[in-house]
């Protein structure tokens, strides 16, 4: 029973760094994919086909290689340019608040990829008569697109949404690739010292209520967008 | 002086010459019919009146102040305030599906009155936007339905709730574009009835219709457009009784 306790007070730990990130990474990905999304519908060609390749290699890639890019590659870099003024290798230093901040840095770049296309799938789904609308009305561009279009959108985006959402917050565990110590670490940590299996299984099942509290508070939202068609 | 005149208006998307040269002027109150066949540039045209094509040439001069001006193959002066010299009711409503019918009229009023330059303090403001809101429901016969939602009205419905929100901001011309073609027949005449009763001195509207009835009863002055010219206008008695053009006849006898 002390070892259960034990088991999940450490996992829990691991856990509440698994859920900074998630929540992190939701707050700085969301607006930037919103940004995205409108720089890969931009009327400015260069633009456009910027973000576009941008959005195709950051889907077209692992996560875990862009975690690793970001992580190593900063320091690589740095140490082929000035290779005498560098002490290591590792520009992000190895204590855990740079890992957690790499990690961060590719899960919202990655994430904001996906999202850009979710937002950019809803916007054009948004008939062009609601835009006419508001300008018929005297309405700028930005009133037209956050006080008529944006609800229109969050309602149609909600499913895809919270499929991505839910897998991020998976996806989380790839984190300890670069040693930041989430949910997965702390439970392979047991394997590997103590030769336990079973707090993996305790780490599902952390994975698990968390993914059933989202997937109740998704479907409250989308009953909550139910007294309109759009 | 003209409420409206429009001279030699002309668009053209790609080789496509949609408006030849448009010329018009219409007096206040005046109501204006527009009927043609189909890809005449009716629809065409209306959008010009409200900035959603820009025309690639002419006038659109509203009483007195020139609002917007082309020249060929430069980039159009539009006055500030011209948006809101026209209101235009779409055919297929387009109202804002998450607003309630009260909501869909005072949006645009409302956030009018939020910006740093009005002249009223807003909550003043409100109160007045809300009571012109009840009061345009009434015109068109939805006071009970002032906080339904778009989804729970009839067709017929909710084209009323989109007459009343263009009124809001009490334009000088009023736009329809085909306000009944996308209604159940049954569903047109509630509509007709409430354009009809708008009518008045200080209501000036053009209405695009395929409703020869309504245009003949309701309308000061008809205007037939084909091809981008405008083929024959008049009074309804000259363009529907005695119509001068053979293309104007053809279209008025396939259309009855
Ligand atoms: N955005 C556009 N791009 C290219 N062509 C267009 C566009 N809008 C209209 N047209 C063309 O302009 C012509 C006139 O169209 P318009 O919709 O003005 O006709 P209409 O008189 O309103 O016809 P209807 O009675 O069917 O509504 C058509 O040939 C149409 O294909
Ligand atoms: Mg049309």
């Amino acid at each position: 029973m002390a070892l259960f306790l034990e088991v999940c007070s450490q996992l829990a730990g691991g856990f509440v760094t698994a859920f900074l990130l998630f929540l992190l990474t939701l707050i700085f990905s969301l607006p930037l994919g919103l940004l995205m999304s409108f720089c890969t519908m931009s009327k400015f060609a260069p633009l456009r086909v910027l973000f576009k390749i941008i959005v195709w290699v950051l889907r077209g890639t692992p996560l875990m290689l862009q975690i690793f890019a970001i992580f190593y590659l900063p320091g690589l870099l740095k140490w082929f340019v000035w290779p005498t003024m560098n002490t290591g290798w590792v520009w992000f230093d190895t204590t855990f608040t740079t890992r957690f901040i790499a990690a961060l840095v590719a899960f919202v770049i990655n994430y904001a990829a996906y999202f850009s296309e979710i937002f950019r799938g809803g916007i054009q789904s948004i008939s062009q008569g609601q835009y006419e609308a508001g300008q018929v009305l005297g309405l700028t561009r930005r009133e037209v697109f956050f006080k008529i279009v944006l609800l229109q959108v969050i309602k149609r985006i909600i499913p895809p949404m919270s499929n991505e959402i839910i897998t991020l917050i998976k996806d989380t565990s790839l984190a300890n690739t670069i040693g930041v110590l989430e949910l997965i670490w702390e439970a392979k940590d047991f394997m590997v010292l103590d030769g336990l299996i079973w707090p993996l299984f305790i780490a599902g099942a952390f994975y698990l209520i968390f993914v059933g509290v989202l997937t109740i508070a998704f479907n409250k939202i989308e009953k909550k967008l139910d007294y309109f068609k759009a | 002086m003209s409420i409206l005149e429009v001279k030699d208006l002309r668009k053209r998307f790609g080789n496509n010459e949609v408006l030849k040269g448009i010329d018009l002027t219409l007096e206040k109150g005046e109501v204006l019919a527009v009927i043609g066949s189909s890809g005449g540039g009716k629809t065409t045209f209306l959008r010009c009146l409200n900035f959603l094509e820009k025309a690639d040439s002419g006038e659109i001069v509203v009483n007195g102040n020139t609002v917007y001006r082309a020249v060929s193959g430069k980039e159009p002066e539009i006055l500030p305030s011209a948006q809101l010299s026209f209101g235009l009711v779409f055919q297929q409503f387009n109202l804002f599906p998450q607003y309630s019918v009260k909501e869909n009229l005072m949006l645009a009023p409302r956030l009018r009155a939020k910006r740093k330059d009005s002249a009223v303090p807003y909550k003043e403001a409100l109160e007045l936007i809300g009571k012109r809101a009840d009061e345009l429901l009434a015109t068109v016969g939805l006071t009970e339905k002032a906080d339904a939602y778009p989804c729970q009205l009839s067709g017929g419905q909710q084209q009323r709730v989109a007459i009343a929100r263009a009124l809001m901001l009490s334009p000088d011309i009023l736009c329809f574009d085909e306000p009944t073609s996308a209604l159940d027949p049954e569903l047109t005449g509630e509509v007709l009835r409430v354009i009809r009763s708008l009518k008045n001195s200080e209501r000036t509207m053009i209405i695009v219709t395929h409703e020869m009835e309504f245009a003949r009863n309701v309308a000061d002055k008809v205007i037939f457009i084909s091809e981008g010219m405008i083929e024959e206008q008049g009074t309804p008695e000259e363009v529907f009784g005695s119509p001068k053009s053979e293309k104007t006849r053809a279209f008025l006898r396939s259309d009855s």
